[in-house]
């Protein structure tokens, strides 16, 4: 009987998740004209032609592949320089440590409708205005506070003795960062991989204040399909449908970890 | 905890990450500090302005101090709303999430897709959804006689940005508390167990008091997210209709980037941080104060 329950409501909350979802698949296999021509649970004359334009219109996969560049130019920036902090909060006490990990997390506060216009400022001063390089660098404000405080939680949760025993064995400290630490928390460093793609992959709003012509992201390209002609429904649905693609294929990669990870390792 | 070793050389170790955070925070927010108390004839020129920009931010009789107290008032309801529904229904999805076999797995990546998805699709997905002409949600309510225009009621606006957030992020919560769920060693239950206890005692005596470290973080981050809400309803409703769903960041945007009108948008970033930043201080320091004395 409590089996039971368990499962039903599983199975509601799931019909409930999807059902907005297969909306959006179903838009983007009818063709524009029957989308107009009144609802329909399923397309009659299913059209592959919303995914053959984006496939083969430069606008919208240069989109995609501006989107994909800063998010991985983001993840690896975020989490390589996040390591060896989290590192040294996780294992010392220095002058101002307790200040610095409150002002870096307040960062992850902060609203980024706050920050839209002096990064404008920022980024066009230094020339980056425009491309990958800004929107990587940008989102970097609430990816590596995040990457921090998630190692940290990963950190703590390796015993001490296992760095002093490392350096009794006469392992320099380079040396046993990579060899022994960096495999040891593998798991952690893979979560906070996962969260910093998440953020930088479902931000819109700095991403397409910082970008014009070259380094358009997919989901200021989306905009195209509010033309003056109307709304092309099917194109962005489809559209719709693959930017969710990537997403999917990184959780099944975390999936075993990925509670523990959104506990940001402190369970 | 407390007997890490000082070493005041770990410095260099956050030294990257300081230098990071100095040039996408620190030197950006200087220049809104700077916007703040300044006014600018155009071309460049810009004087002293002192208190200006605040004092009108926080005079509701003002255009810009109305729209600001609007804003905030929504946005707090808002949050409130959303986290009301959000914790208790989380909690009770992650009790629904099954403990053995591959379905964990299966289950686990299915409700996490909604937060893999960018922000501008979840609302554009809800915006078609929600139509009523060719929205499944939209269609079905007004074949039920029930009265829905998301364009134009504001009723229907805001239940249709609270249910894509419910949508969005309950997900989150659920995850969090599974994972505080997994931390429970098996013998708690056995015990309960042998004592006969039902099932609401064992969620009260023994799970909710193992969640209650996950629900702070749980509750902060959505309230964080909540409170700084942009892109969705945006693509939803643009904040409307009339000024019904406009949040402070839409307002905020509107302000900047919208009309360039750099003093009342610096001084409301400002307060806007602040405000933040001073509801998670509170509600950080509040809780785990809370946690010390229930531990001792």
């Amino acid at each position: 009987m409590k089996l039971s329950w368990r499962t039903l409501g599983m199975t509601l909350y799931l019909l409930a998740l999807a059902l907005p979802i297969y909306w959006l698949i179903n838009m983007s296999f009818k063709s524009n004209i029957e989308i107009n021509s009144g609802l329909s649970l399923w397309p009659h004359h299913p059209v592959l032609d919303h995914y053959e334009y984006i496939f083969t219109d430069p606008a919208w996969y240069n989109g995609f592949l501006n989107s994909i560049t800063y998010v991985a130019l983001n993840t690896v920036i975020s989490v390589t320089i996040a390591l060896p902090a989290a590192y040294a909060f996780s294992r010392y006490r220095f002058i101002g440590d307790k200040h610095l990990f409150f002002w870096l997390l307040s960062n992850l506060m902060a609203p980024p409708a706050v920050y839209a216009m002096p990064f404008f400022n920022l980024y066009s001063e230094v020339g980056l205005f425009d491309t990958v390089w800004a929107v990587a660098l940008a989102h970097c404000l609430f990816n590596v506070p995040l990457a921090v405080w998630i190692l940290e939680g990963f950190i703590s949760g390796v015993p001490r003795e296992i760095d002093e025993t490392a350096a009794i064995d006469g392992y320099s400290f380079p040396r046993f960062f990579i060899k022994i630490f960096v495999p040891l928390i593998a798991n952690g460093i893979g979560v906070a991989a996962f969260f910093c793609f998440m953020f930088s992959w479902v931000e819109q709003l700095l991403a397409t204040t910082l970008t014009t012509v070259d380094a358009k992201p997919i989901v200021a390209v989306m905009t195209r399909a509010y033309s003056a002609a109307g709304m092309d429904w099917g194109l962005l649905a489809a559209a719709g449908v693959l930017t969710m693609i990537p997403g999917a294929i990184v959780i099944w990669f975390v999936r075993n970890h990925i509670a523990k990870g959104f506990a940001l390792g402190r369970v | 905890m407390n007997d890490k070793p000082i070493y005041q050389r770990a410095w260099f170790f956050v030294l990257p990450v300081l230098v990071f955070v100095l040039f996408s925070s620190l030197i950006p927010m200087m220049t809104v500090v700077n916007y703040s108390v300044q006014d600018s004839m155009g071309q460049n020129n810009f004087f002293w302005n002192g208190a200006g920009w605040f004092q009108g931010l926080f005079d509701p009789t003002t255009d810009i101090g109305g729209r600001f107290a609007g804003a905030l008032v929504r946005n707090l309801f808002f949050s409130l709303v959303v986290l009301l529904i959000e914790i208790p229904l989380g909690i009770a999805v992650a009790l629904c999430i099954p403990r053995h076999g591959w379905q964990v797995g299966a289950v686990l990546v299915a409700i996490a897709l909604p937060m893999l998805i960018p922000w501008n699709v979840v609302g554009t997905i809800w915006q078609i959804f929600a139509r009523q002409d060719i929205g499944l949600l939209g269609a079905a309510l007004n074949g039920l006689g029930i009265p829905y225009n998301d364009t134009q009621d504001p009723l229907s606006a805001w239940s249709t940005i609270v249910v894509m957030d419910v949508w969005h992020w309950t997900s989150m919560v659920a995850l969090l508390c599974y994972a505080g769920l997994k931390a429970i060693p098996d013998a708690f239950y056995q015990a309960a167990r042998i004592d006969g206890a039902r099932r609401w005692a064992i969620f009260a005596k023994i799970e909710f008091p193992k969640l209650r470290k996950v629900l702070v973080i749980a509750v902060l981050l959505r309230f964080m997210e909540s409170f700084m809400i942009y892109t969705e309803p945006m693509v939803v409703t643009g904040g409307g209709p009339g000024e019904a769903t406009s949040f402070l960041s839409l307002d905020l945007v509107k302000i900047a980037l919208g009309q360039v009108d750099l003093g009342n948008a610096a001084a409301m970033s400002l307060v806007y941080n602040l405000i933040t930043l001073t509801l998670c201080w509170i509600f950080f320091t509040f809780t785990t104060h809370a946690d010390q004395k229930g531990d001792a």
